[in-house]
């Protein structure tokens, strides 16, 4: 499978913003982690999956210009740390708007998109990114 | 019952960091191995184990194995001693020289070598930023476009939002890097910046310029390690490493609490101060990571010498060679370079350099500590020593 297994494998996480849950504490991760941070060898087999609703605030970010080649076609473009409703706070782009009118503390919400492509003839990868709510 | 030895650097060597376009990356490794041997006076047989440090010679020059490639080729192989590489990310370097240390200090080894090496520009600009994206969470932060630089620049919008720091704080550290590298032979960038070139180079990621980031850079740096034993029974006088700290945080920027406190470099200063037994105020001069010119900031504040959102008020006069603490006099990862793996070998090199009186016109004035700290990615593992004249 190569570089392929690696893509499926996250794609439930990355395709329907999937993060994890602590069966013991009920604190909500996204990215997902097999162990809760808090509860330890407690959290062991209990932790379960947890949908995220996708909306979430912006709490900082930035212009990227100078950018890796998988994302050769999409420079420059923002990038943000956005917390979500959930509690967890996520990297992703925000996208679809002009970077003047994204602000700390703004509203966004996930949408499905191309996230970077591994050249002419490579895999196109896919996952969340985040617009401005109006 | 063996005691704990303390812990000597006896000589160091160094390469010019740049582009160096003529030498691979075993040439740099020998070679500035080889300079710090010359320069500690010992023979290859003293050697009694070698530790190498490279970020990204699996990744750029498709060599591992690192330690063994370092030995060979120094002449060490038939001398079958253990060499090993160190690896943590940007902070590789003071990791080895951190392994090293502990080597010696349990009286396993009387003498160690340690040499940092990275060869950056064999592949293209874009092809390096790859690699070095390395130093990120590769699944849930560069997959998704976001680059060492970008994360700076998150961090860097956030703390001047909260603290109200306008953007020249952070191109001082940058132009206070340049002046120091003009004085280094050694340093990648020897040309002085001004605030107005500073403030007004190409954006990187924005509110980060060219001039806010470290250039990615070949070079190789060497120390030399001795018990307490060695350099009595050899009649050699060396530099102590009187304390070592490392610590490490979440790797991912996004897991943390705060987007502008280092965890790792707090507990890693914390603890080295305290096995040193001194305060900050006895420090003489700091070598600090600033890969990015926002880190050098909240970095005098995580090592405590600036209260969070104040290390503004430092970036003046205070951190030049001449000032009440002075910063990054070896020109810092900006203007001296960033061979990543050879970064954190260098600062022992500048402190080094620095104790002997053999800095040239960087020299500073009867140095009692030195405070050298190395950090990898975004902060997720920091390592902090504190070296003093023995």
């Amino acid at each position: 499978m190569g570089e392929l297994s690696s893509i499926w494998r996250e794609s439930t996480h990355r395709y329907r913003l999937v993060g994890h849950k602590c069966g013991n504490c009920n604190t909500v991760y996204f990215p997902p982690r097999d162990i809760c941070i808090k509860c330890h060898r407690e959290s062991i087999g209990k932790i379960k999956e947890c949908n995220m609703s996708g909306k979430g605030e912006i709490v900082t970010f930035t212009v990227v210009h100078d950018v890796p080649p998988a994302f050769a076609r999409q420079r420059p473009y923002i990038m943000a740390l956005i917390r979500l409703e959930e509690g967890p706070m996520l990297t992703a782009q925000i996208v679809d708007t002009d970077p003047g009118d994204v602000e700390i503390g703004k509203k966004v919400s996930a949408v499905f998109r191309r996230i970077r492509e591994d050249g002419k003839s490579g895999l196109i990868q896919y996952g969340y990114k985040f617009v401005m709510e109006s | 019952m063996r005691t704990l030895s303390d812990v000597y650097i006896i000589g160091s060597g160094e390469t010019k960091y740049g582009e160096l376009w003529e030498k691979s990356l075993r040439e740099l490794a020998v070679e500035a191995g080889l300079k710090a041997v010359e320069d500690a006076g010992i023979y290859s047989k003293d050697i009694g184990i070698l530790y190498g440090s490279s970020s990204l010679a699996g990744s750029i020059n498709g060599q591992n194995d690192i330690g063994s490639l370092i030995a060979d080729f120094s002449g060490l192989a038939s001398s079958n001693i253990p060499a090993i590489r160190v690896e943590a990310s940007s902070a590789s370097g003071a990791a080895a020289v951190r392994e090293a240390y502990l080597a010696v200090r349990s009286g396993e080894y009387d003498v160690a070598m340690v040499g940092g090496v990275e060869k950056m520009t064999d592949i293209y600009g874009s092809e390096t930023l790859d690699m070095v994206g390395t130093i990120l969470d590769r699944e849930w932060e560069w997959f998704m476009g976001a680059t060492p630089a970008a994360m700076a620049a998150m961090t860097a919008r956030k703390y001047m939002k909260d603290f109200k720091v306008e953007k020249e704080s952070l191109a001082m550290l940058a132009v206070n890097d340049h002046e120091n590298a003009s004085k280094n032979p050694n340093a990648h960038f020897r040309n002085k910046l001004t605030l107005e070139g500073a403030m007004g180079a190409t954006m990187i990621a924005d509110p980060l310029n060219m001039m806010d980031c470290s250039p990615m850079s070949d070079g190789a740096s060497a120390i030399v390690l001795a018990s307490e034993k060695y350099v009595k029974a050899h009649k050699l006088d060396g530099i102590k490493i009187l304390g070592s700290g490392i610590s490490q945080d979440y790797l991912a920027l996004h897991s943390r609490d705060s987007l502008y406190r280092l965890n790792s470099t707090v507990i890693a200063g914390r603890n080295a101060l305290s096995k040193a037994g001194i305060k900050q105020s006895e420090v003489s001069f700091l070598e600090i990571h600033d890969s990015y010119s926002i880190y050098g900031l909240i970095e005098l504040e995580d090592l405590g010498f600036a209260e969070k959102g104040k290390a503004s008020q430092l970036v003046g006069d205070d951190i030049k060679l001449n000032g009440a603490l002075p910063v990054n006099p070896s020109g810092g990862l900006k203007a001296k370079g960033n061979p990543m793996g050879a970064t954190g070998v260098g600062q022992f090199v500048e402190a080094y350099l620095q104790f002997k009186g053999k800095a040239g016109e960087r020299q500073i004035k009867n140095p009692q500590y030195g405070l050298l700290h190395n950090m990898a990615g975004t902060g997720s593992t920091s390592l902090v020593h504190i070296v003093g004249g023995a």
